[in-house]
C-alpha cells in the first residue's frame, strides 16, 4: 500500500468517505465520491480541510467544470484494470478542463498501466504494494518504452515532431 | 510501401525485450498464467485447445518479399511448417512453444514486423483493399490513411482498455473489398460535391453473435480531420460503450441502443472540441505518407499481350486461372494476379514455408517485391506485368498455388474451428475440405459463377458466416456437431447480413444441403444472376424449400 508520486513514495493525506455517512473533522481533508460532491457541494465547500473528488466508472468528469480550482486532487477509480473509462478522464480534466492537482489513479492500479496512466495526465499512482517495491515498479514501468505515436497532453516528444524536426534541420 | 525509421524500429524492439522479460517471469513461475493472461494476449499470444498461438500483424495486409520469406522462415523453424492466413489479413502460427516466442518476435523485428495488438480490447490491425495501389476502380490508394491510423492506434495510452475489441477497415474503390460495413468503423473514400477527396465514416457494423450493418455517422470527413475524428468516436465508444457484458460491449451495440443521431451527436460535440489539436493532420505531413506508397516503377506498356493471348489460347489451365483470378490493373500492360490458398480439399488460408517462400520469390521476380494477404485469406501479386503472368501461373501451379478459383463455390472462407480454437462448438476446416471436394470440378465451378461460402465453428462468427452468400455456423447440440445454414449476406459494398434458413443439419448431411441450394440456383437463375443476385429476386422461399421440403 503505497503512493508513488514525482518520483517518490508520498503519505497518505487524504482521507476518502463513501457515498453516505457521516464525515470527519471539519480540517480533515477529505475526498468524495462525484455523486455526494453534488449533493453536499455547498456544506463540503465550507470546511476547512482539503477537498478532493474520486471519479468512478461511469461519473463524467465535466460535472466538476465550476469547482475544479477548489480542489487540490482528483482520484480516479480502476476497479478493475481492464476498466479503461479512467484513461478519457485523466485526459479530458488534464487537457480539456486545465485541471493542475494531483490526479491520482486509484483501485486496480498494476505496474503494467503506468505508463498510459501517465500519458493520460495522472501524475500519483496509489499501489497494493509497500514502498519501495511500488517505486521500483513505477520507475520501470515509465522508462520501459521511450517511442510514442500519439500526441497527449503529457508533454512527451511524439515520433511525428521528432521527425518532422529531423527533416526540417536536414532541408 | 512504408519502411520503418528508427521510430518504429526502436519501439519494437523495446516491445520484443519487454515481452522477453515478462515471458522469463511466466516460466520462473515468477507470476501465474493467469497475471500472464493479459501481458501475452497484448503480443498476440492465445493458449489454444492444444498449445499456445501466435498472431502475428500484417498491417493492411501489405507484405514485402523478405517480410513474407521470413513469415516462412519462422513456420519453419517455430511451428510445423506452415502457417494460416486469417480474415484480419493476418498469419496465426499454431505451434509455437512459449519459451520460444521471444525469439520468434525477435526474428520478426528484424524485418518490421511484430504481434502487437493482435489480440486484447484495443484497436486491432486496420486492414484494407488487397488490390490497394493497383485496382483500376480505386479513387486514392488507402494505405497512407492505414499506416497513419497504424502509428494512431499503436499503445494508444487512452485505448488500450476498451470495453471491447475494436476493428477499424478502409477501402479507397467504390466496389468494398475490405467489408467496410461490418467493421466497428468502416472508412469509404470519395469525393465531396467541392471535389475533395475524403472518407465517408461508418460505425456499429460488426458480426459476431449479434450481427449488424454500419450506419453512416459522418457523409463526409476531409484527410486533415480523419484523426481526430476517429478519436472523438473512440472516446465516445470508451466512456459510454457497455461493460457490464462482454457480449453487448461492441460499438455496434451502444448504437444499436442509442440509435445513430444520438451516438452522432456526441461524437460531434467530442470531435469539434478536440478537432483544431494536435490530430490534424496537415497536407504536407499527407504527402509525405502518400509518397511512401508512390507507385512502382511501371515500365510503358501496350496493354495487349501477343504471348499472353497466345498462352491463353494454347492452355486452358492458364486460361481458366486467368478468367477466375486475375484482376485488372490500372496500369496498361499490368495485372493483378490472385494467389488461391484455397487447393481442392484444401484447408482455407493455410500455406507451407516453402509455399509462402516462393511467393516471396515471385513477388520479387514479378511484382516489385510486393504481396498482399487478403481478408479472404488468399495471397495477392499486385503488380505483374500481363506478358510474365504465364510464368507466374506455371510457377504457382507446379506449388499447388495455382488453383482457378478465386471468388468461386471453393474459396471458401473458413474459422480454424474445433480443430485447433477453444471457443469453438463445431469442426469448420473438414466440412470446408468436403464442400470444396463436392464442388472440385472447375468447370461447374465456372457454371456457378460467383458464391461466396463462408464457415464459423461457433457463434462469434471468425469465418464471417453472416456475410456469405451461403453461410454455415458449426454449432453443438447434446454433444454433437450441427450446422445452421444462412442465406443472402454480403459483405460489400451491397451488405447484408444472411438470414437462417430454418433447422440445422448433421455433419452428414449439410454437403448435400449445399448441394440442393446450388443446384436450385441454377434452375431458377436468369441470365447474368449470381446466386446472390437470383436469392435477392426470389427470396428464402425457393431455397427453404429445396431444404426441408415440406418438413
Amino acid at each position: 500500500m503505497a503512493i508513488v508520486k514525482n518520483d517518490s513514495v508520498i503519505e497518505q493525506e487524504w482521507i476518502t468517505v463513501d457515498a453516505e455517512g457521516d464525515l470527519p473533522a471539519s480540517d480533515e481533508n477529505l475526498i468524495v465520491p462525484l455523486a455526494r460532491f453534488k449533493e453536499e457541494r455547498d456544506s463540503l465547500l465550507g470546511r476547512n480541510g482539503g477537498l478532493g473528488v474520486q471519479l468512478n466508472p461511469g461519473d463524467a468528469p465535466e460535472d466538476l467544470a465550476d469547482d475544479l480550482d477548489r480542489l487540490s486532487i482528483i482520484t480516479v477509480n480502476f476497479p478493475a484494470y481492464t476498466d479503461g473509462r479512467g484513461y478519457s478522464y485523466g485526459r479530458v480534466l488534464r487537457e480539456r478542463m486545465g485541471f493542475t492537482g494531483e490526479l491520482r489513479a486509484v483501485g486496480d492500479v498494476l505496474r503494467d498501466q503506468i505508463l498510459y496512466m501517465h500519458r493520460c495526465g495522472f501524475d500519483a499512482y496509489d499501489l497494493k504494494v509497500e514502498g519501495e517495491v511500488a517505486l521500483n515498479k513505477v520507475r520501470a514501468a515509465l522508462k520501459e518504452m521511450s517511442v510514442y505515436y500519439q500526441p497527449t497532453g503529457d508533454g512527451r516528444v511524439t515520433a511525428q515532431s521528432l521527425r518532422e524536426r529531423r527533416r526540417a534541420a536536414l532541408q | 510501401m512504408y519502411r520503418y525509421d528508427d521510430f518504429d524500429r526502436q519501439l519494437v524492439h523495446e516491445r520484443t525485450e519487454q515481452f522477453r522479460e515478462q515471458v522469463k517471469r511466466r516460466l520462473a513461475g515468477d507470476i501465474t498464467e493467469e497475471q500472464f493472461r493479459p501481458l501475452r494476449l497484448m503480443n498476440g499470444v492465445y493458449l489454444q485447445l492444444h498449445a499456445y498461438m501466435l498472431r502475428v500483424a500484417v498491417p493492411y495486409g501489405t507484405l514485402r518479399a523478405d517480410q513474407l520469406r521470413q513469415l516462412g522462415m519462422i513456420a519453419r523453424v517455430y511451428d510445423k511448417g506452415y502457417g494460416h492466413f486469417t480474415t484480419r489479413q493476418n498469419i496465426q502460427y499454431n505451434w509455437p512453444k512459449l519459451d520460444e516466442i521471444p525469439d520468434a518476435l525477435l526474428d520478426l523485428a528484424k524485418v518490421e514486423m511484430h504481434a502487437i495488438q493482435t489480440s486484447g480490447n484495443c484497436i486491432r490491425n486496420t486492414t484494407t483493399d488487397q488490390y490497394a495501389g493497383a485496382a483500376a476502380d480505386e479513387i486514392e490508394d488507402p494505405r497512407p490513411y492505414c499506416e497513419l491510423i497504424r502509428q494512431w492506434s499503436t499503445f494508444h495510452p487512452e485505448f488500450t482498455y476498451l470495453p471491447r475489441k475494436f476493428k477499424i477497415a478502409v477501402t479507397g474503390s467504390p466496389n468494398d473489398r475490405a467489408a467496410v460495413k461490418v467493421h466497428d468503423i468502416g472508412l469509404r473514400m470519395h469525393q465531396n460535391d467541392a471535389g475533395e477527396t475524403g472518407f465517408e465514416v461508418m460505425v456499429g457494423g460488426g458480426l459476431g453473435r449479434t450481427p449488424f450493418v454500419g450506419k453512416t455517422i459522418r457523409e463526409f470527413i476531409g484527410k486533415n480531420d480523419l484523426f481526430s475524428y476517429l478519436e472523438a468516436i473512440l472516446r465516445v465508444y470508451n466512456r459510454f460503450g457497455r461493460r457490464d457484458n462482454k457480449y453487448k460491449a461492441r460499438i455496434k451495440i451502444l448504437v444499436h441502443e442509442e440509435g445513430i443521431d444520438k451516438i452522432r451527436e456526441l461524437v460531434e460535440e467530442e470531435w469539434a472540441q478536440i478537432k483544431d489539436g494536435s490530430l490534424r493532420v496537415d497536407d504536407a505531413e499527407i504527402v509525405h505518407y502518400i509518397e511512401q506508397f508512390a507507385p512502382p516503377a511501371f515500365e510503358a506498356l501496350s496493354d495487349d499481350d501477343a504471348d499472353f493471348e497466345r498462352h491463353k489460347s494454347e492452355n486452358r489451365r492458364f486460361a481458366n486461372w486467368v478468367r477466375s483470378n486475375v484482376i485488372e490493373h490500372k496500369q496498361p500492360g499490368y495485372a493483378i494476379a490472385n494467389v488461391s490458398l484455397k487447393p481442392i480439399g484444401g484447408i482455407p488460408g493455410d500455406a507451407t514455408d516453402t509455399q509462402m517462400e516462393l511467393v516471396a520469390d515471385l513477388s520479387e521476380k514479378y511484382s516489385f517485391g510486393d504481396v498482399r494477404v487478403t481478408h479472404e485469406q488468399n495471397l495477392v501479386l499486385p503488380h505483374v506485368k500481363k506478358a510474365d503472368l504465364f510464368a507466374v501461373w506455371s510457377e504457382l501451379d507446379k506449388a499447388n498455388l495455382g488453383t482457378a478459383n478465386l471468388g468461386y463455390v471453393t474459396d471458401i472462407i473458413s474459422c480454424p474451428g474445433l480443430d485447433y480454437c477453444a471457443l469453438a462448438t463445431a469442426r469448420s476446416i473438414p466440412l470446408s475440405q468436403r464442400i470444396s471436394e463436392r464442388f472440385g470440378d472447375l468447370d461447374r465451378q465456372h457454371d456457378i459463377g460467383e458464391l461466396k461460402i463462408k464457415i464459423s465453428g461457433c457463434i462469434n462468427a471468425c469465418g464471417h458466416h453472416h456475410v456469405g452468400h451461403i453461410g454455415i455456423l458449426g454449432l453443438d447440440k447434446r454433444g454433437k456437431e450441427f450446422y445452421q445454414i444462412t442465406l443472402g449476406g454480403d459483405a460489400s459494398q451491397d451488405a447484408s447480413i444472411g438470414k437462417i434458413a430454418g433447422a440445422g443439419f448433421s455433419e452428414a448431411e449439410v454437403v448435400d444441403a449445399i448441394e440442393s441450394l446450388v443446384t436450385k440456383y441454377i434452375d431458377i437463375r436468369e441470365s447474368g444472376e449470381r446466386f446472390i443476385d437470383t436469392y435477392r429476386r426470389v427470396g428464402m422461399d425457393p431455397f427453404k424449400e429445396v431444404l426441408y421440403g415440406d418438413r
